[in-house]
């Protein structure tokens, strides 16, 4: 909502109030202003002048020669060139040392060789937007009324000096889309009077209802219908300091009778329609809900194929606007209308909301039924706008208004106790304060005892509960005034859940690792939902998405994070290691809650270790990521929980992925992104592994238990072995710690070798192995003995001997 | 033969001095006083003394032997430390060389924020609580007052999957989860953190995934001036004991009284400047007293239990704490934006 600083000075006194002042305290208490406006940045020196003569410029087609008088002396020769300018027009003169937008300076000039002693203007060249300005002088030069007087100053006519205030209103207090709104709420927050708009009429002879009569036969949708007769109408320009006050709200002037309707639109708040009754071809107003497939063509001249959703109003038979939303162009307010039916109305909300949404037509007027309009202020914004066209449109406003009113108006009365005030707030208020605070608000309010009755004006729908009136003293008494306490209560101890905990010991674990946090989006696009997902399932798609790039949920983290890595590559950063924590969704069928799935995902491509003065230069592999991997299970105490196998995934290499395996389950893969995946991203080679972190995370520890540093030294044998190159490397270490138990602690691989210098089909690979026991030193005998168990057990079950 | 031994060892001691290496040291040792060597030689000789002669020369020989014996050893000890610091010497680096880099990643800026914010509620007894992504409608806006055909839902235009189910627009709706579970009972102390999203086409302010930290505290006795007090609390920890908070009224449909919490502008300390659009505050984050519809929809006694909720987002804290001009960053990921978050302040 604008609210123009000089306007609202019409309704209250603002003397002493500068329009910042006022802006601040309209924010402290309540409403955001988000600006406030000066709407003439530096222009002057423009003064309204008369054309006395005009003649065609001698050297140039398009050039006219004028004389103005500006109130000066002699009156001056000025050279312009917009196309309508023509003797005895009153214009906007910008004379010479004058100031336009943009420090715009006028100087004296010569134009194809005639004199010009400044500029006539048109209203864009002194700050007005093109859109809002009148049509007939949206391609030259403005021309005011008559009555202006040469000389004076013009940016003052126009309203210019003005100062905007841009309300930022939440839903909940849509009285304050009106001029009057504002009023009573700067009335209250300055406790100054709030001064009504003059609507008296004579009384005439003649009654609305004679020429028309009213029928709903939607009373829900339409709960009051209210129609005045205005006849006699001289349609024309609107006086200009209304024409000037719209073009600061942002409205556009037409004509006195359309300019009326949104004046009161804004001063009152409630949307009004004018229609031209003789075009009307009825004598009748049928307010219904449109037949399905109904057609109707809205004054902006698109025709529009309704439902029985909207609401129209009809000459009886056929619709002459879309209620609350739009008119008809058959019904239109014209240059030749006489006489003008005034519609003031309530309409339901909801239903001009579907309206206006299914036909795209956002408007003034839908916005402010959406949001709701004072119900006890219909037939007076009718009487004023009556009053105004009566004023400045000639008409003769018939006795009435012609009805259908089925509404009932009930006053909101809350009650509250200052204790409960008091305790929300946790303020030490006394009941005159409180009473004091709703008085300025023009609330009436009755105390007895300890508790004080409000009646809420209708004004105000917000008011309905007890935390309301609380709000309203909150924000009146002011929230710098409340003090700042701590809840009291028992010391609860704040801390993570053990699944949280475990999550940041990820994070911080791989951090350490090297790795980059990345975050990505959930939603990503079809073919990229269906990319390395662990659980193949149809990936969840938005209703309305935006684009087809977000349109439905992921399945995996892999795809997104491989957009990461290539967007780093294009940018020179060729080493890169990042990871992911986020869900994945998983569907679960229609209308229920799909699962969600925390997923730990990571992407790392270029060197791994880098160290340039001694060249040392290595790259990214496999075991790079297993060791991260390894070291993660280790920290989360499951080593012994976790397996890899050879994997097939798809997108993945085939012989550089495995599956991780959690007490024999597959929770991820790790491996290198497959080079046909790679070329198609411009990827250098990279390893990625995913896994469900839920799973890893849910997963049972066991408790941390101290055991005994062994106090006798451990005896180490190394072995190496020939062996077939397919069987791995995994498989030997389990038959080696299973044949070696228990004295045998730990074996490891130290050594691999695979050249040409093996016989075909083998390798050569060599364990070391530790043997201890927790209570003596053993015997060489001993080891000796457990040692040869090994060896045999190799032997058989996977054919590998000792190397000779 | 006494002068032969006198002569045997000037000259000994002599070659000693001159020695330059640990062998020619033992060369010398070997020559003088080996079992060839001329001492030894010279003992041989002895026989032919007389009984007086005998014991003296013996141990003029002895003594001889004992110094030579002395200075090579003093030498070899020379030599060998000579042979360390000529060692060490050799083993000299240029420390002003670069170290062996260490590799360490560090947080999301976002993950870094909403840690910090959940460290600081939870030192103040909070706990974190969860809660779907996809949520039900109930939860996301009925349960917060916030009913179909409601206005204020424009505020927020959402991803609907189905007409019941949509993307969670806020992480308001673990609070209703929360309260729902409490089944009207007790005291409640949560923050919520989680991604949120709404239909918002991505630009430098705008995204349609971004992230929320809410806060509800629910008791007995909980009052405003509670909420207050806990904000400054929070402000002042997250962006610095020197920093004012003001409370503005606001509108949310799941809290009445609502606010908005203002903090004094750090470029200019409030005087005004174009961060603060000249005001000298800058918004932070949305609050207010439980709504009782709220309460009572999740089965509290709205007579009895009062609460506070609040909530803000990371991004804009972020951009605000570190000078990000472009909210896009937080998704696009590029190294050169993630590693400058690593510092630990």
């Amino acid at each position: 909502m604008f609210v123009s600083y000089k306007w609202l000075q019409d309704y209250v006194d603002l003397t002493g109030v500068s329009a910042a002042e006022l802006a601040e305290k309209i924010t402290k208490s309540g409403i955001e202003v988000e600006g406030v406006e000066v709407l003439n940045e530096g222009v002057k020196g423009v003064v309204v002048g008369h054309v006395l003569e005009r003649e065609k410029h001698p050297n140039a087609d398009k050039l006219n020669k004028c004389l103005v008088d500006i109130g000066a002396e002699e009156p001056v020769q000025i050279i312009c060139g917009a196309p309508n300018v023509d003797k005895g027009q009153k214009v906007a003169v910008a004379t010479v040392g004058a100031k336009l937008p943009g420090n715009f300076k006028i100087k004296r000039a010569k134009l194809r060789g005639e004199e010009s002693n400044g500029m006539i203007c048109s209203l864009q060249e002194l700050g007005i937007e093109g859109k809002i300005v009148p049509k007939e002088y949206a391609e030259g030069i403005f021309v005011f009324p008559a009555d202006a007087v040469v000389g004076t100053d013009a940016i003052a006519l126009l309203n210019r000096d003005d100062e905007i205030l841009e309300l930022g209103l939440t839903p909940n207090r849509a009285d304050c889309l009106s001029m009057l709104g504002v009023a009573y709420e700067v009335a209250a927050i300055l406790g100054r009077e709030v001064k009504l708009p003059e609507t008296n009429l004579e009384p005439a002879a003649e009654k609305a209802s004679d020429y028309v009569k009213i029928v709903v036969e939607a009373p829900e949708d339409n709960p009051l219908y209210s129609a005045k007769m205005i006849k006699n109408v001289k349609i024309g320009p609107s006086p200009l300091w209304m024409q000037a006050r719209l073009m600061s709200a942002g409205i556009r002037p037409h004509n006195n009778v359309v300019d009326i309707t949104n004046y009161i639109l804004l001063e009152y708040g409630q949307p009004l329609h004018a229609f031209d009754y003789d075009r009307l071809g009825s004598k009748e107003i049928l307010v219904r809900r449109a037949h399905d497939g109904e057609k109707f063509t809205t004054l902006d001249d698109v025709e529009r194929t309704l439902t029985s959703d909207h609401l129209v109003i009809t000459n009886g038979t056929v619709p002459v606007a879309l209620a609350g939303v739009m008119g008809g162009a058959n019904s239109e307010v014209t240059s030749d209308t006489k006489t003008v039916l005034l519609e003031s109305a309530l309409f339901n909300g909801i239903t001009v909301r579907k309206a206006s949404k299914d036909h795209g037509l956002r408007s003034e007027a839908s916005a402010r039924f959406e949001k709701g309009v004072d119900p006890n202020r219909i037939r007076p914004a009718g009487d004023r706008a009556a009053y105004l066209m009566a004023k400045y449109a000639g008409g003769e406003v018939l006795e009435g208004a012609a009805e259908v009113d089925t509404l009932t108006v009930e006053p909101v009365v809350v009650s509250i106790t200052l204790e409960k005030i008091n305790r929300v707030l946790g303020t030490n208020l006394v009941m005159s304060q409180v009473k004091e605070i709703f008085e300025r608000l023009q609330f009436v309010a009755s105390v007895e005892g300890d508790t004080i009755t409000v009646t809420a004006p209708t004004r105000r729908s917000d008011i309905k509960i007890e935390e309301d009136l609380i709000e309203e003293v909150a924000r009146l008494y002011g929230y710098d005034n409340i003090p700042k306490t701590l809840p009291v209560g028992s010391a609860a101890l704040g801390k993570l859940t053990a699944y949280q905990k475990k999550r940041r010991v990820v994070r911080g674990y791989l951090e350490g690792a090297g790795l980059y946090q990345a975050v990505t989006y959930s939603l990503t696009s079809k073919e990229k939902a269906a990319q390395y997902a662990l659980e193949k399932r149809e990936a969840i798609r938005l209703a309305m998405p935006m684009s087809e790039d977000h349109s439905v949920l992921r399945l995996s983290l892999l795809p997104q994070l491989l957009e990461v890595v290539k967007y780093n590559s294009a940018r020179q950063n060729e080493n890169l290691a990042v990871y992911e924590t986020g869900n994945i969704f998983l569907a679960n069928g229609t209308d229920v809650l799909p699962e969600e799935r925390e997923h730990l995902a990571a992407a790392m491509t270029g060197l791994w270790t880098n160290h340039s003065w001694q060249g040392e230069k290595k790259p990214v592999d496999f075991f790079v990521l297993k060791g991260i991997l390894e070291g993660l299970f280790a920290k989360l105490g499951l080593t012994d929980k976790v397996g890899y196998v050879q994997a097939h995934v798809e997108g993945m290499h085939p012989g550089r992925t495995a599956d991780i395996l959690l007490n024999g389950s597959k929770i991820g893969f790790v491996g290198q992104v497959h080079p046909g995946v790679q070329k198609e991203l411009d990827l250098k080679d990279t390893y990625v592994f995913e896994l469900s972190l839920q799973a890893v995370l849910k997963e049972k520890t066991d408790d941390l238990q101290y055991e005994a540093i062994p106090r006798f030294p451990s005896i180490t044998r190394d072995i190496a072995l020939v062996a077939n190159k397919e069987t791995v490397s995994g498989t030997m270490k389990n038959i080696i710690l299973e044949a070696g138990a228990p004295l045998l602690k730990e074996a490891h691989v130290f050594d691999l070798y695979e050249g040409d210098k093996m016989e075909e089909g083998k390798k050569s690979i060599a364990f070391s192995l530790k043997y201890a026991h927790p209570k003596r030193t053993l015997t060489d005998e001993e080891v000796t003995k457990v040692h040869e168990k090994v060896l045999a057990a190799l032997k058989e079950k996977t054919g590998a001997v000792l190397r000779g | 033969m006494q002068e032969r031994l006198k002569e045997l060892q000037a000259e000994a001691v002599q070659k000693v001095e001159q020695s330059a290496s640990l062998k020619e040291l033992n060369d010398i040792r070997v020559a003088y006083l080996g079992k060839k060597g001329p001492i030894t030689e010279v003992l041989r000789g002895m026989g032919k003394l007389s009984a007086e002669e005998r014991p003296v020369m013996g141990a003029l020989a002895n003594e001889v032997r004992e110094a030579i014996t002395a200075k090579i050893e003093a030498k070899q000890a020379e030599l060998e430390e000579a042979a360390v610091q000529a060692k060490l010497a050799s083993e000299t680096i240029d420390v002003t060389l670069p170290g062996r880099p260490v590799k360490v990643g560090n947080h999301h800026p976002l993950t870094k924020i909403i840690e910090e914010i959940e460290d600081l509620f939870i030192g103040m007894g909070y706990e974190v609580a969860e809660g779907p992504e996809v949520e039900q409608d109930y939860y996301n806006f009925e349960a917060l007052n916030l009913p179909k055909g409601h206005p204020a839902r424009d505020m927020q235009d959402s991803f609907y999957i189905t007409e019941e189910i949509l993307l969670r627009t806020h992480t308001s709706p673990v609070q209703a989860r929360t309260m729902e579970q409490h089944q009207g009972k007790g005291p409640i102390k949560i923050i919520c953190p989680g991604k949120v999203y709404r239909r918002d086409n991505d630009d430098a302010t705008h995204s349609h995934q971004f992230m929320q930290i809410e806060g509800l505290v629910v008791g007995e006795d909980i009052r405003m001036s509670d909420l207050k007090g806990t904000l400054e609390v929070f402000a002042k920890k997250l962006f610095g004991e020197d920093r004012e908070i003001r409370l503005r009224p606001s509108f949310f449909p799941f809290t009445e009284p609502s606010v908005e919490m203002d903090i004094s502008c750090k470029m200019c300390g409030g005087h005004g400047c174009s961060v603060c659009k000249h005001t000298g505050w800058i918004e932070i984050l949305g609050a207010g007293m439980v709504h009782p519809n709220v309460l009572e929809m999740a089965g509290y006694d709205s007579k009895k239990y009062t609460g506070f909720a609040f909530g803000m987002g990371p991004e804009r804290i972020a951009m605000l704490k570190y000078g990000i001009d472009d909210i896009r960053h937080f998704y696009t990921n590029d190294v050169r934006f993630l590693k400058q978050f690593a510092v630990e302040e």
